[in-house]
């Protein structure tokens, strides 16, 4: 059924369709509106049996949805940037007990200084946590990715993180089509869990393992992975037979077929690399791009078919590694080994600074022409670090946020 | 024909008591359908207050919900001795997560039974004073306030057992831990405000808090009979010494359990929708020199270079449990005033007169001597 509503409502909608039978939650925006959408569900009934736990932190939300999990419940919370750090320890947990618990995180920076809008720190930093991680471009690809994350999260065991961006996304409202409780239920059959805490036949979970088979037992989580990248691919296969449209997978090329440069990137950017790239290709550039849909388990294998033929990359990423640079980047270079092209990480948009087409041109252009440094900073105010570097270098300087925000004349910038 | 009223005094365990009792009042650790929940096996030290409670708890919880529980467990000793790969001692079905976050995991296994409408199985959350008192502090007040419907068991051992001794909220005041060493000013730890975790659990007015010692485990069972005859969030507090810890003897495990009661150092109370329902009446009052003899991390308390200011100051500790919880008298009916100096807000205490004190601890000192007749 089409809908002209808000992202988060859509996955609200969306996770509802699914049965979730324990929801737990914590508020941080910008990731609010889908769990208050689903407490009233519950609250009026329309989830029945389903409970919503409200929960103290997100440490608890995460712990919540654990026991749930392992008693046999199809779980769900949601988070964003410091609560997503702050349930770090339980992701852990989750994944390595291998319960399939799916959470959506509303991509958020990560302080300090605190800021509530949009980049991929928070999920970036819990890229080796053992849970899945897809990325979504749209909203259709967001409602779309949980019902694909529960299926895919119960058939290997392990829990899902669908990504969506913050605000960009969760606060947009967009056309989408939401499908009926029975298209789901025909997509997604009920929970059979591998491993249940039953008094009928009572198991140990969570035992203590020593130096004798820890290893063995960790890597089991790295072998479900790698067994996913075939069931992600499956799975969206079987979506797309069953609703009509293309949502989820491992990667998906956008005119790179011949593209002398690729610009690889995840989630909502995608749409503005998209439209830049049809202006460029008007005026002859031969440019195309690769949007990672997929960031754990990491296709190597498919990036690399997909980019092997390129003569540069430029890896675009809302994340920064402080003391290296990127993280998708070092990703994409480790499934390019032996390969020999020009590749640039580009940093941009941390903290919600808009990447508009007009920069993306710019930098487009730059690389195109190998003008760009390898870790370049798009739309970076150097001045304005200057200006703060120099203050360093004279003394105590004070809170750089307030010498910052002082020299711009801004104060506290459109947040609040 | 003449009538005797029979008088039996505890001898170290209630085993003998046990026999004279119609079978359905005997000690579900006595009967042969005892579920055996913790099984034997397991690596806890000789001696160990934990593996006691735990196994009299659980094997009580099992009876009263005809083996229709599950557990959720906090890192520590409890966990760690019960599950060396590739065994496990759990005879129900047992969760393990993290050290901090046990009571959230109760609470969503309770949540999943909830919404699979499987009332009939009952939850239990368990930890040492450290999972629950500091790491675990704020999900067992969430699970508190959203009253959900688990049983949450704090073994008490009063510090960091299994990562080596260390300090933890529930250390009492002057004991040795490995972070609270008798050198410097301070010998061992510092008298601070303390972390009375039942009574903060009894501030969030659930269904039922009370405290237990594995000297008295006919009470303890009791406790948990009559804990899952409620729904809703409740807290039971287990008194469990550590010979390791303590540097006391295996053998004296429950000796000094009962003596962390006597003294007064731990008052064993239940308490029904935050008001305090019964208290555990000291038999035979003893002075707290007792109790801190026998374990060597209160050695620095006494010898040449002694304190008796120290020791002093931890019978004024005493003498207000006894005063506050109405700790002296018949073992019968309700504490009275005890009831409303515990019902009082955190941080407000009641008026303490020095006569008061004097006059208490007089009495304790008297009967204490008398009782060593």
């Amino acid at each position: 059924m089409l809908k002209q509503e808000e992202g988060s409502r859509a996955v609200a909608e969306a996770v509802a369709l699914c049965r979730p039978e324990v929801i737990c939650a914590y508020p941080i925006s910008p990731q609010t509106h889908i769990v208050e959408h689903l407490s009233d569900l519950v609250r009026t009934h329309d989830l029945d049996p389903c409970e919503y736990v409200s929960v103290e932190s997100e440490f608890a939300a995460m712990s919540v949805a654990i026991g749930a999990s392992a008693a046999g419940a199809r779980a769900y919370t949601a988070t964003a940037s410091q609560g997503l750090l702050y349930m770090a320890e339980a992701l852990y947990n989750a994944s390595g007990l291998g319960l399939p618990i799916v959470m959506t995180v509303a991509n958020r920076a990560i302080g300090a200084p605190i800021n509530i809008w949009n980049d991929h720190s928070d999920t970036m930093s819990q890229r080796d946590s053992g849970w899945v991680q897809l990325y979504a471009e749209t909203n259709q690809e967001a409602l779309d990715l949980h019902i694909q994350a529960y299926r895919l999260a119960e058939e290997i065991s392990l829990p899902v993180m669908v990504c969506m961006d913050g605000f960009i996304l969760t606060h947009a409202y967009e056309r989408v089509d939401v499908p009926t409780q029975e298209q789901v239920d025909a997509f997604l059959p009920a929970y059979e869990p591998r491993q249940v805490l039953d008094p009928a036949e009572p198991v140990t979970i969570g035992a203590m393992v020593g130096p004798e088979a820890f290893f063995e037992v960790k890597y089991l989580a790295h072998a479900k992975q790698m067994q996913a990248l075939d069931v992600i691919s499956e799975v969206a296969a079987d979506f797309a037979a069953a609703f009509r449209r293309e949502s989820g997978g491992l990667l998906r090329p956008y005119r790179a077929d011949g593209a002398e440069t690729i610009v690889v990137a995840l989630g909502s950017v995608l749409g503005t690399i998209e439209e830049t790239i049809d202006e460029l290709r008007d005026e002859g550039v031969s440019i195309g791009a690769l949007g990672i849909k997929t960031f754990r388990p990491f296709p190597l294998d498919e990036v690399r078919e997909a980019l092997a033929d390129a003569k540069r990359v430029i890896v675009l990423e809302k994340a920064l590694a402080v003391g290296i640079g990127g993280i998708v980047s070092a990703n994409v270079r480790m499934a390019l080994s032996g390969v020999q092209l020009h590749g640039y990480t580009v940093i941009a948009g941390l903290g919600g600074r808009a990447i508009t087409q007009q920069s993306l041109r710019r930098l487009f252009k730059d690389g195109v022409a190998d003008k760009l440094k390898p870790l370049t900073f798009l739309d970076m105010d150097w001045e304005l670090v200057e200006r703060e570097l120099e203050r360093m270098r004279s003394g105590p300087s004070g809170p750089h946020e307030q010498n910052m925000l002082r020299d711009i004349g801004v104060v506290a910038a459109g947040s609040h | 024909m003449p009538y005797q009223e029979l008088k039996m005094y505890q001898t170290g365990t209630f085993v003998v008591g046990n026999r004279l009792l119609d079978p359905d009042q005997r000690s579900v650790q006595a009967r042969v359908d005892r579920s055996n929940a913790l099984t034997s096996g397991h690596r806890a030290c000789q001696g160990c207050g934990e593996a006691l409670g735990a196994r009299y708890v659980l094997d009580t919880a099992m009876s009263a919900t005809g083996n229709q529980l599950i557990a959720a467990n906090a890192t520590g000793c409890l966990e760690v001795f019960s599950t060396p790969y590739p065994e496990s001692s759990w005879g129900l079905p047992w969760i393990h997560s993290l050290f901090g976050n046990a009571p959230a995991v109760a609470t969503g296994v309770a949540a999943a039974l909830r919404a699979k409408g499987r009332d009939e199985v009952r939850v239990i959350g368990q930890g040492g004073d450290g999972g629950t008192l500091d790491i675990g502090f704020a999900c067992l007040s969430g699970l508190f306030e959203r009253n959900d419907d688990v049983l949450f068991v704090c073994y008490d051992n009063e510090a960091y057992m299994n990562t080596g001794v260390q300090r933890s909220g529930a250390t009492p005041p002057a004991a040795r831990t490995a972070t609270t060493k008798p050198v410097g000013d301070e010998p061992g730890n510092v008298f601070g405000q303390g972390k009375n975790a039942p009574l903060i659990a009894m501030a969030h007015e659930i269904p039922y808090v009370a405290t237990a010692t594995v000297s008295e485990l006919r009470d303890l069972e009791a406790k948990v009979e009559r804990a899952m005859e409620f729904r809703g969030a409740r807290y039971l507090h287990v008194f469990v010494p550590c010979p390791l810890g303590w540097g006391s003897a295996s053998r004296d495990t429950i000796r000094i359990a009962r003596l962390a009661k006597e003294t007064g150092l731990f008052p064993v109370f239940e308490a029904e929708n935050g008001e305090v329902v019964s208290v555990s009446k000291i038999r035979r009052p003893v002075p707290v020199e007792d109790y801190l003899k026998l374990q060597r991390r209160y050695a620095h308390l006494f010898g040449d270079n002694g304190r008796p200011d120290v020791i002093a100051r931890l019978q004024e500790i005493a003498d207000r449990n006894i005063r506050r919880f109405g700790l002296l008298g018949k073992d019968e009916g309700p504490p009275g005033e005890a009831t409303d100096a515990a019902g009082l807000p955190p941080g407000q205490q009641g008026p303490v007169e020095a006569a008061d004190r004097e006059t208490n601890l007089m009495r304790l000192l008297a009967e204490t001597h008398h009782g060593a007749q």
